[in-house]
């Protein structure tokens, strides 16, 4: 059986390449796909508490149903938004989209 | 003492004119009271001020003493410091009283006659309440530094009815003229309060009079402190050398310098240094020079007043004179020669400037040379002008003559130069009063516009204020302005209406003043002697005379040009461009460039903000792990 | 034994997919190593014995989520110009670099209680308890519910046609 660390490891991991790649990416949709490996990476820690250090009360999976539900409403509004921008500039390239600039 | 006087009477005196100051001003922009109105409110507290004052001063007559009122504290510093907002009466309070608050509210009937149809009528019945406030509470302060207050603030309504007409550029100047010359003054004023609070530890006057009597004060702390506080009184009595404001002051409204400029406000300086009389006593340096100054002053404006055609300059000059000639009463006869001389000179110089005004209504004009046989046309003010006039001179009976026989017998007993001069002044007053008459009056007319009789509410104060010209001497007949002024020395020609014939004084003084009166008659009336001929024989003091020897000139090139254009305030300006300029520009640079560096990680990208984000959360997990 | 290669090759799997999805160019492709990340995480989930959470991963993640992008991705057409990156990856690099050598620091320098007991099989039923029970989550999860609602209301009006 691997250990928690093992789990851990693996979950900031996740998390990093995810992070990497919502900075990196120009497109839009790649940026929330990045997010949402993310998320499964703070999914995989959780599990994993729950899992070895409380593994009777199930706290941590309770935190996973919710993160679950959350993250696919957030993938739904951004994925509109996203649409909603392309209607209007034609693109989803982040780097033609800094209209947020000074 | 004037038990029979309850308390609030003394705080009324002052809180009514303040009350209506209040509620016109208030009314200017809020209540937007009819002018009317504010003029009937100012002039009836004035006139329940003037009855107040009038019963305080009787029953001072009556039964005279001192009554300190402690009133309220206005502030403390620890325990060294603790000023008290208090009110000191004393014989010299009540005549002061008397005199501000007649004066005051002759000088307002007499306005609303004069200023009718001025749109900002409002404004000035306000200032005037203020004066009359400050003025009166000046008067009745038991406390220098809230004599101070009321001193600057009196300066300050000086200020704003001078330059009441501000849109003329003149007015203006003038009024800031006024309000910086007289600052040097207070400049002094100040200076005296502040040494004499470090030597005797108190505002109170009557503290100080306690010190100064005890000794316990060093004699050089004593002589500073009275020169500072003469110094005060040149300025705000436009002693030479800084009478320069005085004659500019003249552009306010007539009865404003009736009122500020004639009877009450230049006297605050005669009046200052007769309330603080008890430090002067012990140095006599300081009494001997405001003796001198006195002296100069009267002689030199005097002359100035010779060759003036406006006839508001003319009784500038001659209200310099006369307060030099109290200056010059205090410093050798003591308070109580120069307080009568300047309770008469307040009512026939007001009366003086009421029938100018008077005069410059109907005509239009203040120069006498468009004048001329106004006599026919406008009687009633020709005989309260000639009655002033002939007060001023010193004509036996009037008001003038007693109190300026009192000063030139003190300055026969003290000082033989000065007494040469004051009596040649008599006999310049005279003629230069008498050829301001003649040209006025006599003669024929040389204006343009038809000139008439001024209004009632202009001539029922004149004719009061006349009255008190003629009258207002006799009261003194008998000494008893002497003895309420206590320095217990009653002058052997105060016996009596008639009894002043008895000495040769009298007579000396008298045959000046007819001389001048004389000369007058001779040159502008009879023409026996041409004006222009005496003035081209006496070139050389002719030049220095209509060029008021040159004091507005030479303080424009020496303080002016030289020592602060020039010195400080160039100085000043440089400092302003190189080093405070500097490091706001220095600061702005560099705020700038910062800012235009920083500003492109504000690039529009939310990405580069999320590496930013990251960046952060990486060095907190650092530092979280380098700490545990 | 089995955990072991399980776990190892999982892992390896779910980080490969990742990477994957950041390094592949085609917009598709990445959406696929997408799905796969997912469901190598669903297989974790197994290993650590949350077989509820491994279904609704499945269920959500890869049946709903991964579906929507890819459909985003149709709409958009940006298929053509790929999956670019900007000028940022070195510095990126350097800070989740960073970010996740601390991390695995300390989370395998951490001495963590842990629990020697075994978990709940069929985590379906003792979830349900939890989640329904009166003093459990009821109110939270009929608060998510809401928040379901809000986001479907949210979208539509996003992408309402204007006039």
């Amino acid at each position: 059986m691997p250990g928690l660390e093992h789990y851990l490891i693996l979950s900031a991991l996740l998390f990093c390449i995810g992070l990497t790649g919502a900075i990196i990416k120009r497109n839009a949709v790649v940026i929330l796909m990045c997010i949402e490996i993310m998320l499964a990476g703070v999914n995989v820690a959780m599990v994993a508490f729950s899992r070895f250090i409380t593994p009777l009360q199930l706290g941590g999976q309770l935190f996973t149903i919710f993160i679950i539900i959350v993250a696919a409403a957030e993938v739904a509004i951004g994925l509109a938004i996203i649409l909603a921008l392309y209607r209007k500039r034609q693109t989803v390239d982040t780097e033609k989209t800094d209209f947020l600039k000074w | 003492m004037m038990s029979n006087i309850p308390e609030i009477v003394f705080w009324l005196i002052p809180g009514l004119p303040l009350a209506a100051f209040g509620i016109v001003f208030l009314g200017l922009r809020i209540l937007r009271l009819k002018s009317g109105f504010a003029a009937l409110l100012s002039v009836s507290a004035t006139a329940a001020s003037f009855g107040l004052s009038l019963w305080t001063g009787i029953s001072m007559l009556s039964a005279p003493g001192t009554s300190s009122l402690d009133g309220f504290n206005w502030f403390s510093s620890g325990n060294a410091i603790t000023v008290d907002i208090g009110l000191l009466i004393n014989p010299l309070t009540a005549i002061m009283l008397v005199v501000v608050s007649t004066v005051s509210l002759l000088v307002q009937i007499y306005s609303i006659g004069y200023m009718r149809g001025d749109n900002a009528l409002n404004r000035y019945f306000s200032f005037i309440s203020l004066f009359t406030f400050a003025m009166l509470f000046m008067v009745m302060s038991n406390n220098l530094l809230v004599m101070f207050m009321a001193w600057e603030l009196v300066g300050l309504c000086s200020y704003l009815l001078i330059g009441f007409w501000f849109h003329r550029p003149k007015a203006a100047s003038a009024a800031k003229k006024a309000f910086f010359v007289t600052r040097i003054g207070d400049f002094g004023f100040l200076a005296a309060i502040l040494i004499l609070f470090s030597s005797t530890g108190t505002f109170s006057i009557e503290g100080i009079h306690q010190a100064a009597a005890s000794g316990i004060v060093s004699s050089a702390a004593i002589t500073w402190a009275a020169l500072g506080i003469f110094f005060g009184a040149m300025g705000k009595s436009a002693q030479f050398p800084l009478h320069t404001w005085l004659p500019d002051a003249m552009e306010g409204p007539t009865p404003v310098s009736a009122l500020i400029h004639a009877a009450t406000m230049v006297a605050a300086g005669v009046f200052l240094v007769a309330r603080m009389f008890p430090l002067f006593e012990y140095s006599e340096t300081a009494l001997s020079t405001v003796a001198i100054v006195g002296g100069i002053t009267a002689l030199l404006a005097a002359t100035i007043a010779l060759v003036m055609w406006d006839i508001k300059k003319v009784l500038a000059y001659s209200t310099i004179s006369q307060l030099g000639y109290m200056m010059l009463g205090i410093g050798l006869g003591g308070p109580g020669v120069a307080l009568f001389h300047l309770f008469t000179h307040a009512f026939f110089k007001a009366l003086l400037f009421m029938g100018a005004g008077s005069v410059n209504h109907s005509t239009g004009t203040l120069d006498m040379r468009n004048m001329g046989g106004l006599a026919r046309y406008m009687p009633w003010t020709c005989i309260t002008f000639v009655i002033g006039a002939l007060s001023l001179s010193g004509i036996w009976p009037l008001a003038g003559f007693f109190s300026k026989e009192e000063i030139l017998a003190a300055a026969l007993e003290g000082q033989p130069v000065l007494f040469a001069i004051a009596l040649l002044t008599v006999f310049i007053t005279a003629f230069y009063m008498f050829r301001a008459v003649f040209t006025t009056f006599g003669g024929s007319y040389r204006g343009r516009s038809k000139p008439h009789e001024s209004s009632a509410a202009m001539l029922l104060p004149m004719l009061v204020m006349a009255v008190l010209a003629v009258c207002a001497g006799w009261l003194n007949a008998t000494g008893a302005i002497d003895s309420l002024l206590g320095d217990g020395t009653k002058h052997a020609w105060t016996t009596g209406i008639f009894g002043v014939f008895t000495h040769s004084l009298t007579w000396i003084s008298l045959l000046m003043a007819a001389a001048g009166i004389f000369l007058a008659w001779a040159i502008y009336v009879k023409r026996w002697f041409s004006a222009e001929r005496i003035s081209s024989r006496f070139a050389l003091p002719y030049f220095f005379f209509i060029n008021k020897y040159w004091f507005d000139e030479i303080y424009n090139i020496i303080i002016g040009n030289k020592l602060l254009n020039k010195g400080i305030f160039s100085f000043f300006e440089k400092l302003d461009e190189r080093i405070i300029d500097g490091a706001v520009n220095g600061i702005a640079r560099l705020t700038s460039s910062t800012g235009s560096f920083v500003r492109r990680a504000q690039n529009g990208r939310l990405q580069t903000y999320l590496l930013f984000f990251a960046a952060g959360l990486a060095i907190l997990v650092l530092m979280m792990v380098i700490i545990s | 034994m089995g955990m072991h290669i399980a776990f190892w090759v999982l892992s390896l799997l779910a980080v490969a997919a990742a990477v994957g999805v950041i390094w592949q160019k085609n917009l598709f492709r990445a959406v696929l190593f997408l799905v796969l990340c997912f469901f190598a995480i669903a297989g974790i989930f197994v290993t650590l014995s949350a077989d509820f959470l491994a279904a609704a991963q499945l269920i959500i993640n890869v049946g709903a989520v991964a579906i929507l992008m890819i459909m985003s991705i149709m709409l958009t057409r940006e298929i053509t110009s790929g999956s670019p990156s900007n000028i940022l990856g070195l510095p990126a690099l350097a800070v989740t670099g960073i970010l996740a050598a601390a991390i695995i620091m300390v989370s395998s320098s951490t001495s963590w209680l842990l629990s020697p007991s075994s978990p709940v099989e069929s985590t379906t039923g003792a979830l349900a308890t939890i989640l329904f029970n009166n003093e459990g989550f009821i109110f939270l999860i009929q608060l998510a519910a809401l928040l379901v609602l809000v986001t479907i209301i949210g979208a539509i009006v996003l992408l309402k046609e204007e006039k």
